[in-house]
Formats: C-alpha cells, sequence, structure tokens
C-alpha cells in the first residue's frame, strides 16, 4: 500500500491537485423524472472524514454512489461540480467510471457477508481489484493479498485468503472487503453504514481500522445512520434529510450543539443511559383509550415473578456431530411492569433464551415458570391455552405477517375467539388495539408490504397485545429501525408498559436502547450470564471484563445536547 | 483444498447413498419394463413366431414348444423375472422376438448415433442458452423482454414442426445442409438444433430470473465499485450463481432429448435408437423396448451423478 514512488496517474490532466479531496456543487439525481437529492454540496478535506447522516430514504447513499457514477439503473445524475482528485467526473462513460473505482474511491459496502461472492474465496476477490486495475504483475498478486489483508488486520492471512465469506465471521468479512477496496490504493475511502451488520464490539475493531487508514492520509466519506458511529470518527457532518442537506458543519458543533430541530431531535432520540426516564421521540403520548376489563386479576400483584426460569441448558447439535452449548445455566425472574434486558453479540445465546422462555423450544435442562406454574416440559395442548399470556414481537415484522392479509385480518386472526365471540367484538378489539399503538386506523385496510419500517413494527406490536398478555418477549424488535422511528416505538413500548403493566423480555446486541429500557439487564456471552444487574451499576464501571470491553466499544455521544426533554 | 479432514467418511456415505439410489431406479424402471412383457396381451411365444415369419395365425403347441424354451416362457413369472435381472447384471439385455439377436447388439449399432446426438444438443442448448442470457437480461426493460419472450417462444415450440421447418429452410431453401445422410459433423448440425432450441428456450427461462436476481445482489454492486468491467461481473460472478438452475435441469432435459430423438430420427432419417424404439414398439418387438428403457434409465443416472459432482464445483457451499 506504500507505493510512494509509483504513481498511477501519469498524465498531467490526471495528476493529483492540491485542493479538497472530493468536491460537490449542487447535485441533483433523479429516477424516472422524480428527483430524489436536491442540489447538495459538501466538500472532504484530504486526510479527513466526512461523515453524511441520515435515515433510510435521505438520499445519502445514491448521493454517494454518485461519486463513482453508480447511483442506480436509469439515475439521471446532475451537478454543477463533481470533482475527485481534482478530476472533473462529469458526463465520464463506462470506461472512464470505472477507472475511478477502486483506483481512485474505494468503496466499502455495508453487510460484507453479502457484499462480498459467497462462492469465491476472499482472497480471489481483493486479487480481481489487482487484476482490473493492473496494480501488480500477476505473479506478484497473492503477495499482494496477503499484504493487503495483514494492512486490514486480519490474522492468518494465508488460511483467510483462501476462505469464503460463509466461513468467516462478520468482523473479518467486513475488514477482507475494505482489504479489496483498498487494493488499488484510492486516496478515498467511501464507507457506506460500514459498522451496522456487526456486533458491538467488532465495529469498534472496525472504526479503529478506518481511523487509521484516515490518520494514513487518506480521505473518509462516512454515510452512516448511526450517530455514535460518526461521532467516533466524522471532522465535518452533513446532516441529510428529504435528499437536502438540512445542517453542516464541524463534527464537534453539529454533534454537541445543532442548529436545526431536526439534527437535535435525531440527537435526542440516541437511547442510553442516561435518557432512561425521558421520552426520546418529539411526538406526544399516544392517548390511550380505557383499557376494557382485563382477563386475568392483575398479575403479579403480590410481587411475585410473572414469568421465571432456573438453570436453563440448551444444546444443538453440530454438523461434524459435536454439541455446541448455546444456551448454559440462565435464570431470571420477570415481574410485572418491568423490564429484564438481555444484551449479547450474535451467538450470545439470547436469542435461543427467548425461545425457551416462549417455550417455543424445549430445554435440555432447567425450567421455565409463567405465573408460578409449569410452563416449559408440558405438552404443547396444555400450554395453549395459556399463550395468550406470553407474546412476542420479532426484529423482522414482515416476514411474521402474512403477505396477502390486510392489516386488518393480521390482527383479527391475533384475537382471541374466546375472550370476544362476536365477529363485531373482534372488529371493537381491533380498531381498540390499532389505537393503543398510535396508528391510523386507515391502514386496516392496507398490506403489510405497502406500510413503513414504524407502522409495520406497530402492527407487530398490536397483534402481540391482542391476547391481553402479560409477557412481551421483544426479539431485537427495534433493531432494524432507523433512529427516530426507534425512539418512537421505545417510547410507545414504555407507554404501554405503564398503562398495562406489561411485563418485557427485551433482547437486543445494543446497549443503549438496553440501558435506556430495562430495569435490570443480563450480559449474556457463549451461552452464559457474564453479568447482571441494574443498568446503571452494571455498567458504571463493569466488573466483568467482557462488559468493561461492550461498554468500552460502546461510543456514546460524550457531550449530548442539553435539549429541553418531555418528560412523560 | 486437499486436506484430510473428519469429512471423508461422510463424504464416502454420502456417495454411497447415491450410488445406492441410482441402483434402486435402474432396477425399478427394469421392473416396470419386465411386467409390461407379462401384461402383455395373447400368448408371447405365438407372437414371436408370427413376427419372425410375417403371418398372423393360430400356432399348435408343436410349433411353440421350441420358442418356449428359447425365451423361458414355459417358466413361472418369478423364475422368468429372476433369470431376467441376473441377465441384466451379466449385461444381457435379452433376446430380439423379431431379429432373433441379441438386444445389446441391436442397440449398440445404433447408439453411438444417438448418443451423438444427445450429446451435441445438450452441448448446443447450453451455447445458445448462455450467450442469449448473458446478452439481454438484466439489461432494462426493453431488451430483457424480448429476451425473456424469446425464451417462451423458443421453448414452446415442438419439435417435429421446428425439424421440418429447418429442414425446409436450411436444407432444401438455402441448401446449406444436407437434406438426408452426408458426412462428418455437418449432417448432426439440423437434427441437433431441432432438439436444442426449444431445451435453450426451457433453460434460459430459469437461468433467466435467477442471473437478473443475481445482477441485483450487493456483491455484484460491490464488484462494479471496485471497478470490474460489465461483461467480467456477468461472467466471473452472476453467471455461476445462475448456472446452478439449468444444470439440475440438465439432468432431466436428458430424458427429454432421449425422446425427443425419436421425433429428430424419423423427420431427418437418421439411424439411431430412436426410430429403433418406434419400430420396436410397432412390431411388439418387447426385448429391444425393455433393454432402451433400461439403457435409458442408466443414462439418467448417469447424468446426475454427474451432476451432483459438478454442483460443488460451482457453489463450494454445497457438500459434495
Amino acid at each position: 500500500m506504500s507505493s510512494a514512488t509509483v504513481t498511477t496517474h501519469p498524465t498531467a490532466a490526471d495528476a493529483p491537485v492540491a485542493g479538497p479531496a472530493v468536491v460537490v456543487e449542487n447535485l441533483r439525481v433523479a429516477f424516472a423524472g422524480r428527483e430524489v437529492v436536491h442540489g447538495i454540496s459538501f466538500a472532504a478535506e484530504r486526510g479527513s472524514c466526512l461523515a453524511i447522516v441520515g435515515e433510510s430514504g435521505s438520499g445519502k447513499s445514491v448521493s454517494a454512489r454518485s461519486l463513482v457514477g453508480l447511483a442506480g439503473p436509469g439515475a439521471e445524475v446532475r451537478a454543477d461540480t463533481l470533482a475527485v482528485g481534482g478530476l472533473d467526473v462529469r458526463g465520464f462513460g463506462e470506461r472512464s467510471w470505472r477507472r475511478v473505482r477502486g483506483d481512485r474511491i474505494g468503496f466499502v459496502l455495508q453487510d460484507a457477508l453479502v457484499s462480498l461472492d459467497p462462492v469465491r474465496p476472499v482472497g480471489r476477490e481483493i486479487a480481481e481489484a489487482l487484476r482490473v486495475h493492473g496494480v501488480v504483475p500477476r505473479s506478484g498478486r497473492r503477495e499482494k493479498v496477503l499484504e493487503l489483508l495483514r494492512d486490514a488486520a486480519v490474522p492468518e492471512p494465508e488460511l483467510r485468503a483462501a476462505q469464503r465469506p460463509g466461513e468467516l465471521s462478520g468482523g473479518l468479512c467486513q475488514r477482507a472487503l475494505i482489504a479489496s477496496a483498498l487494493a488499488a490504493d484510492p486516496d478515498v475511502i467511501v464507507a457506506d453504514e460500514p459498522t451496522t451488520a456487526l456486533d458491538v464490539t467488532v465495529q469498534a475493531q472496525v472504526l479503529e481500522l478506518l481511523a487509521d487508514l484516515k490518520r494514513a492520509g487518506r480521505t473518509i466519506v462516512l454515510i452512516s445512520h448511526d450517530l455514535s458511529v460518526v461521532a467516533h470518527l466524522a471532522d465535518h457532518v452533513l446532516v441529510m434529510a428529504g435528499g437536502r442537506v438540512v445542517e453542516e458543519g464541524p463534527a464537534g458543533q453539529v454533534l454537541g450543539a445543532p442548529r436545526e430541530p431536526y439534527t437535535r431531535a435525531l440527537l435526542q432520540a440516541v437511547p442510553g443511559a442516561g435518557t432512561r426516564g425521558q421520552r426520546l421521540s418529539p411526538a406526544p403520548q399516544v392517548p390511550l383509550p380505557p383499557s376494557p376489563g382485563r382477563r386475568r386479576s392483575a398479575p403479579g400483584a403480590d410481587g411475585s415473578p410473572v414469568l421465571a426460569a432456573h438453570g436453563l441448558v440448551k444444546d444443538f447439535p453440530l454438523p461434524d456431530g459435536g454439541r455446541l452449548r448455546a444456551v448454559d445455566d440462565v435464570g431470571f425472574s420477570l415481574r410485572a411492569g418491568s423490564t429484564l434486558g438481555v444484551v449479547g453479540e450474535s451467538g450470545s445465546g439470547k436469542s435461543t433464551t427467548a425461545r425457551l422462555a416462549l417455550a417455543l423450544e424445549s430445554a435440555d435442562r432447567g425450567s421455565v415458570e409463567l405465573h408460578g406454574a409449569a410452563w416449559s416440559g408440558l405438552a404443547e395442548k396444555h400450554r395453549r391455552g395459556r399463550r395468550g399470556a406470553i407474546s412476542v414481537v420479532s426484529q423482522d415484522p414482515l416476514s411474521s405477517f402474512d403477505p396477502r392479509w390486510s392489516v386488518e385480518q393480521v390482527l383479527l386472526d391475533a384475537v382471541p375467539g374466546a375472550d370476544h365471540p362476536t365477529a363485531a367484538a373482534r372488529r371493537a378489539r381491533v380498531a381498540d388495539l390499532v389505537a393503543r399503538v398510535g396508528l391510523d386506523p386507515a391502514v386496516l385496510g392496507r398490506r403489510p408490504l405497502t406500510l413503513s419500517g414504524g407502522q409495520r413494527q406497530r402492527v407487530a406490536i398490536a397483534r402481540a397485545l391482542a391476547p391481553d398478555p402479560d409477557v412481551v418477549v421483544l426479539d431485537e424488535a427495534v433493531s432494524a429501525l432507523d433512529v427516530s422511528v426507534q425512539a418512537q416505538i421505545l417510547d410507545l413500548l414504555v407507554d404501554l408498559q405503564q398503562a398495562f403493566g406489561l411485563a418485557y423480555l427485551f433482547i437486543s446486541h445494543d446497549l443503549g436502547v438496553i440501558s435506556h429500557l430495562s430495569d435490570h439487564v443480563l450480559v449474556m456471552k457463549d451461552g452464559r450470564v457474564v453479568e447482571e444487574g441494574h443498568p446503571e451499576q452494571l455498567f458504571t464501571p463493569p466488573a466483568d471484563p467482557y462488559t468493561r470491553r461492550l461498554v468500552a466499544s460502546l461510543r456514546r455521544l460524550e457531550t449530548r445536547p442539553a435539549l429541553e426533554r418531555t418528560t412523560p | 483444498m486437499t486436506r484430510i479432514s473428519p469429512d471423508q467418511s461422510r463424504w464416502w456415505r454420502r456417495w454411497a447413498g447415491r450410488a445406492g439410489s441410482a441402483v434402486v431406479v435402474v432396477w425399478g424402471a427394469a421392473t416396470v419394463a419386465f411386467l409390461a412383457q407379462l401384461a402383455q396381451p395373447g400368448d408371447r411365444a405365438t407372437a414371436v413366431l408370427n413376427l419372425r415369419t410375417g403371418q398372423t395365425q393360430e400356432r399348435s403347441p408343436d410349433e411353440l414348444a421350441p420358442i418356449n424354451a428359447e425365451y423361458g416362457f414355459d417358466r413361472s413369472a418369478p423364475a422368468q423375472y429372476l433369470e431376467y435381472l441376473t441377465g441384466l447384471l451379466r449385461g444381457d439385455l435379452g433376446t430380439s422376438y423379431q431379429q432373433h439377436r441379441p438386444v445389446w447388439d441391436v442397440v449398440s449399432e445404433q447408439l453411438p448415433g444417438t448418443l451423438a446426438l444427445t450429446g451435441t444438443t445438450l452441448m448446443l442448448a447450453w451455447v445458445l442458452m448462455l450467450a442469449w442470457v448473458l446478452l439481454t437480461a438484466g439489461r432494462g426493460r426493453r431488451i430483457g423482454g424480448w429476451g425473456a419472450a424469446v425464451d417462451s417462444v423458443l421453448a414452446s415450440l415442438p419439435q417435429y414442426w421446428l425439424g421440418v421447418v429447418l429442414l425446409l429452410v436450411f436444407a432444401f431453401g438455402l441448401g446449406w445442409f444436407p437434406v438426408v445422410g452426408g458426412t462428418g459433423p455437418v449432417r448432426i448440425v439440423l437434427p441437433a438444433l431441432t432438439l436444442a432450441l426449444p431445451l435453450a428456450g426451457f433453460l434460459a427461462q430459469s437461468t433467466r430470473t435467477e442471473f437478473e436476481r443475481v445482477l441485483e445482489q450487493p456483491f455484484v454492486l460491490s464488484a462494479r465499485l471496485r471497478g470490474s468491467g460489465d461483461l467480467a461481473v456477468r461472467l466471473r460472478h452472476v453467471l455461476r450463481h445462475a448456472a446452478l438452475a439449468p444444470l439440475t435441469l440438465t439432468g432431466w432435459a436428458l430424458g427429454a432429448t432421449i425422446s425427443g430423438a425419436v421425433i429428430v430420427e424419423t423427420v431427418f432419417a437418421r439411424r439411431g435408437i430412436g426410430r429403433t424404439l418406434v419400430t420396436a414398439v410397432e412390431s411388439q418387438d418387447l426385448p429391444i423396448v425393455t433393454g432402451i428403457v433400461v439403457l435409458t434409465a442408466v443414462a439418467y443416472v448417469v447424468i446426475n451423478l454427474v451432476l451432483d459432482a459438478l454442483y460443488p464445483l460451482l457453489d463450494p457451499r454445497v457438500t459434495p
């Protein structure tokens, strides 16, 4: 990578000139006549990091891809200036663009697992970039691939280069992807949500790698919806919404003292230990209709747990004949009106714990009790009558809806016939549920596919509430949402808990969300609970080394803007 | 990688399983063919004698006795079945009623022609299909739409009609190819095209769907962002994924090609198993029919085993 003596741009016109590495003025992008980016301007100084922040649909990714001529099929891109390393790229044809891609701008996509060809070894993907740009002769390619992997902090590069993405961990995949983007030694790295699919500790390592690249003099354009990632790396921040730049400035100013209400709301929406008991979204509380007579008499009013687990153990067989202990001696108790947070990285056993609590999976050892009565270890027919007492909201509600059903059908299906014997009563119940989760009754006629992410998650919550449960298991229920939508859903969950005394078993990889919501937290690693307690005592300071790493890797916005928050 | 792994015993077990089920398929086909012989209406010895003499008349037991003894018709059905199966194991497919020669001799004379036709057909179909899909898939609404429309039209062409049209246009009209006979590879072009064009359309339909899905995948965008050209992306990344579905269909296509050979060999007056089969069915020469059925089953099983071995080369995530 340190090919200081070699210049790959011999012609005078191509020679790097002083000035910003990327300059964009009045960029407009339209698809089929519909403009999605409305004249934005920005510049990235050499050796600095420019962050473009925005929620889905803000036009941030399309803008970044316009820099390499891949805004998308049928995109019409116009700009007064579009310069990469002093080179005017407007009106470039496919051949010219190919010399920009990889050579001048290295582009890193999110989710390396699907951004690398799943049937090819990662070494070949990196070698492809070397071949395309003729970086090294064929004979030197293998050595260069290993060097690139080593530079991207991939251990055992000889072994890794021969492995396919599916055989590597998410973090190693992302590093390999970054190595392939760096192959032709580009001056500019565009990273589009480079850490979104990663566990927090891995996320920190990848961010560190990007920071190293910046220190080595490369220009980074970081695209992200995650303000804590941005706070860690950016020198200059551009906040986008609806295809326009809402606010821009030095990172410290935009994140620390934002001028625009939109940026303030965005920052306010980030959950964390400091936001407990506060509303995250500017939206007012949904006026809750009076609850119709509850089926059960106030459960757990005597202080006994509504859901309790003792010594849960679950093994899964591995393809090579061995066994994987997914859950190892996990116990907890959950009281009415409280939230138990379970935090851990992928593969830590938190989702299996949730499935055991729901009795969707049977434990190899240990037991689960619901309302003090046996819940695990029963035949399903003995459980069925009590299923309504515990319900679930999953990460991706869309796949849990029948796509051919309307929202009303989805909800009617979940309303128990025993409690609401007539069709009219069931319809009334659905109307009541929709109002509770703050949805417009007009969505009832629509199909899940036509709803926004936040609306879908509200429908999923309404469905979970339909049988009038005492316990709701929320498995990564807000992880796929934009931060402002996530804030609204978290506020809704708090409102519902207070109104109905619900108990939440809240599973998440996101420490911020967990510490915002939970009364008690289990930290899981490799199937075991490594630490537990109240979120504040747990995270300041954590006793367990793993929790310490987890907390350290959580990039907080150190200086949160002082804002008037609407307290519930 | 040639590392010795604990997976090796599982590899052997998996292939033993595949070979076992291949044997079961052939055995099943052989058994059904045998039962069909038993179920033939009328006395078989009479049929054989009439077939040989070209007359149709009642025969006396004295006349029938040598035939019954020769073919073992006088023995019980299970005994005949057992003899038939042990014959198959020795590679003995029986004796033709009409020609009074071993079935294998009759069939093996015709086999090379049909094998050449089937092989050329499969190759042509793949080449045409790949070229067409690479050229038209994922090229926007208009070109992609045209590509898909041509797939559908090709896939729905009836072979007997296509054969006649090709013959009229390229042999009679333009005179590029011999009408009948001819020598060398030239004479196989039109018959193979007759079978390959509908097959190419059929394979292209499944390839195109997958091809266009893979073109949308992030790893394809990633390759473009690296600076790879469009053709390189299509050849190096997309094709490999999209080729899996038509590969599976090729096993099935082999069976279809052999039955298609019946039509093509008649239209183009070629020697081959197809015509032999038609003649044998017409003259009720059942051992020939049975022999061809068993051989087709063997060919079908073999090509599927070959495909099983090919999958992991295309997609290493599939365990061999």
